[in-house]
């Protein structure tokens, strides 16, 4: 039997590497998969402690996160084009007619 | 778990909440004056208000909805918030050009996550709430598709509410392995029976909440997309979110750490002090250089959500009753600036410079005298009701015996008197200049009969609440008595 | 014994194309990583004894998020050549290996036993996995399963809003 803190610490990396990639990258795309990154190492977190308790709270937290990731890709992508049309750039770091 | 008719009943609010929502967004497809969707939505928003009025207290879906007096005086605020800033907005969308349909019922939609915030007795109502409210406020932040700083407004918003929810997320995943359970009252029970008060991992999670929902409230150091978001989104979807997600963070932070979390009261009381007094320093330091005044208002935002924090610092019923009753105060003072800020927005001038205020008393004596109210009542002078918010959380806090936070907040609070009191003097004090060189240009006001509403509404709430304080006061209180 | 193997295979696999999601300069190839790390962490599930949610997570995140972003990239025709990182990479990498030092101290220092639940793996299986997700989801989750439709249309509606061209 695997014990549980290695699926504790895998989704610990998988969360540190999504978050830095969200700190680090430029690119619109890549930070919203890093967003994607980090969701999933919640995921196994949740997936994990629901196996090795018996419980399906877990599973059912998954579920539920999953179907967020998707709305949330959607509207992302949605307000990415609606910027592009006006920007034409995918760079969050350009876009700066905020000051700020 | 059986499904249980009586289960509707407490749920009702919601239902009808949804319903009105589905009805503008088919009704749009039919009706081609819009302002009587925002009629539509308005009376909808009143019904669920009386619903919620009559609604009896319970819990329903086996404790996943709780219904008491805490969430009801939250729904308030956030139905008041929603009414307010839809009378507001009728004629702002129609010169945004941005006169949709799926605006006002998006606004509802938002409204009811954070209703369901408020009543979330478990992690995954919570955080399901939490996303319907967030999803919808991205959307409408990048609502004028044709303008670039609202494409950024809502990239920025995006990406940091969604990085927040991961964190927030963690923590809960957190939690859920230390106790096997995400409901609210059973994570304090199995904290208390297992003596688990200084497990390392409830300290952690008890951060990455903090992380998450110090985002959502926009409190410094996780402010920073707050300024470019209050200041791209449209005028009356930045009030509506500077109050209402606000407002529905603190609802959700109150729930979560005052039951699930009493047993490690003093840890995240001691976590929120710096919060709270980086929040009120960067909120009215930053604010003095802003020419903009949405941004002013933004980081006015900042510094108010640190005042409330106080409130919750204090981690008692007399706190959450100080923080709940501040935040019902805002509403109406915060409203009521942007009514004016969009009253002045035309179909040629943007209103949105300090410069544009030169002179208003003159031009427009009775605008003016709403925005003396409304600038007072943010600083927290009396008679207005912002004294009055303001005087009972630094009293809760200090009664709790945090007496140097209250002093720091306190000495911000006078600085802050600097930029709110600036655009009174440059109101009062200046003469109206043309700058566009015309003889006799005036800029027309963007009047409506709603907003017109709004400012008496919002300027009489302040000035009621700042003479006859109590009566605020019981209500919050009769409301946190089942807590 | 097989299983570690099959988890040290999986964990290797996620963590490294993982990396390479935030590591490559062209968006198409950190889609493309991006996808074998669902489709591993799906397996994860799999030794989890969660067929059903892997078969969601290659569904919904391989199926429908990735795809989208896969579109998103073509429909924009995003440049290669520029910089791709920003000015934090150093502070980032420091914090991010700072903070994962960090929650793997916790965690490997605390026993994390939650309370057991009501569905041990030999119920489950006897039960299949999906019913056992099902009849959870469908009486004590009931609530925020209706507020999840309602955030699908709200993502439906904000998508349309946005994105297209006359309204």
């Amino acid at each position: 039997m695997i014990p549980l803190h290695y699926y504790l610490i895998l989704a610990a990396m998988l969360f540190m590497i999504g978050m830095t990639g969200f700190l680090v990258r430029r690119n619109f795309l890549t930070v919203l998969m890093s967003i994607e990154l980090m969701l999933n190492a919640v995921n196994i977190n949740f997936v994990a402690f629901a196996h090795y308790m018996d419980s399906m709270t877990g599973r059912i937290y998954v579920f539920f996160i999953m179907t967020v990731a998707a709305a949330e890709a959607a509207i992302g992508l949605a307000i990415l084009i609606s910027a592009y049309r006006n920007t034409k750039t995918t760079f969050v770091d350009e876009m700066n007619s905020l000051k700020g | 778990m059986q499904f249980l008719p009586a289960d509707m009943n407490i749920i009702m609010p919601e239902i009808i909440m949804a319903l009105i929502a589905i009805i503008i967004l088919l009704a749009d497809l039919v009706i081609k004056r819009k302002k009587s969707l925002a009629f539509l939505g308005v009376i909808g928003a009143g019904v669920v208000a009386y619903t919620i009025m009559m609604d009896s207290p319970g819990a329903a879906f086996s404790g996943m909805f709780i219904s008491d007096g805490y969430s009801k005086f939250f729904k308030l605020i956030f139905l008041v918030n929603v009414i307010l800033v839809t009378m507001i907005s009728v004629k702002y969308i129609i010169i945004e050009k941005i006169n949709l349909g799926e605006y006002y019922s998006l606004m509802l939609f938002s409204t009811l996550g954070m209703m369901v915030m408020a009543s979330a007795g478990d992690l995954i109502t919570l955080y399901v709430g939490l996303e319907l409210m967030a999803l919808s406020t991205y959307v409408l932040t990048g609502f004028i598709r044709h303008n670039t700083k609202s494409n950024e407004a809502a990239i920025k918003y995006f990406l940091l509410g969604a990085f927040s929810s991961a964190f927030l997320l963690y923590g809960i995943s957190m939690i859920y392995g230390l106790t096997g359970t995400l409901e609210l009252k059973d994570i304090a029970d199995y904290i208390n029976k297992n003596g688990l008060e200084n497990n390392k991992v409830l300290m952690l999670s008890m951060i990455l909440f903090v992380v998450g929902f110090g985002f959502k409230i926009a409190a410094a150091p996780f402010h920073m997309w707050a300024p470019d978001a209050y200041e791209g989104a449209p005028t009356s979807i930045t009030a509506f979110m500077s109050v209402g997600t606000k407002a529905a963070g603190f609802a959700a932070i109150g729930r979560v750490f005052m039951i699930a979390l009493p047993a490690i009261k003093l840890e995240w009381s001691t976590i929120l002090i710096p919060l709270a007094i980086l929040s009120i320093a960067v909120g009215n330091i930053a604010a003095i250089a802003q020419t903009n005044i949405k941004r002013m208002l933004a980081y006015s935002a900042i510094a108010h959500a640190g005042y409330a924090l106080l409130g919750v610092i204090a981690a008692d019923n007399e706190g959450i009753v100080s923080m709940m009753s501040y935040l019902m105060i805002y509403t109406f003072m915060n409203i009521g600036a942007f009514a004016v800020i969009i009253m002045l927005r035309g179909e040629g001038a943007k209103g949105e410079d300090i410069n544009d205020y030169e002179g208003l008393a003159k031009k427009h004596p009775v605008l003016a005298a709403f925005m003396l109210i409304f600038m007072f009542s943010l600083t927290g002078i009396p008679p207005t009701a912002g004294f009055i918010g303001k005087f009972y959380v630094f009293m809760s806090a200090i009664n709790a015996g945090y007496v140097w936070p209250v002093v720091v907040a306190v000495i911000f609070s006078a600085i802050s008197a600097y930029f709110y009191l600036r655009i009174v003097m440059y109101m009062y004090m200046k003469e109206p200049i043309n700058n566009v060189g015309v003889q006799n240009f005036e800029p027309l006001l963007s009047t409506s009969p709603a907003i017109g509403i709004v400012l008496i509404v919002a300027a009489a709430a302040l000035l009621g609440i700042g003479i006859f304080p109590s009566f605020l006061l019981e209500l919050a209180r009769a409301a946190i008595s089942g807590f | 014994m097989i299983l570690n193997i099959l988890f040290f295979y999986l964990a290797a696999v996620t963590i490294i194309s993982a990396l390479f999601v935030v590591i490559k300069r062209n968006a198409v190839h950190s889609a493309i990583a991006l996808l074998v790390t669902f489709v591993h962490v799906a397996g994860i599930f799999l030794l989890l004894n969660s067929e059903f949610l892997a078969a969601v997570q290659i569904l919904v995140y391989a199926g429908a998020i990735l795809v989208l972003i896969i579109f998103v990239i073509m429909y924009l025709n995003v440049t290669q050549r520029y910089r791709m990182f920003n000015r934090l990479k150093l502070i980032a990498f420091f914090v991010g290996v700072v903070l994962f030092a960090e929650v793997l101290y916790i965690i490997t220092r605390t026993a994390l036993k939650g309370q057991k639940g009501e569905f041990p793996i030999a119920k489950v299986m006897e039960m299949g996995n999906t019913e056992a997700i099902g009849k959870v989801l469908f009486t004590d989750y009931l609530f925020p399963f209706e507020i999840a439709s309602l955030i699908l249309l709200v993502a439906m509606i904000g998508a349309i809003v946005l994105a297209k061209k006359e309204i």
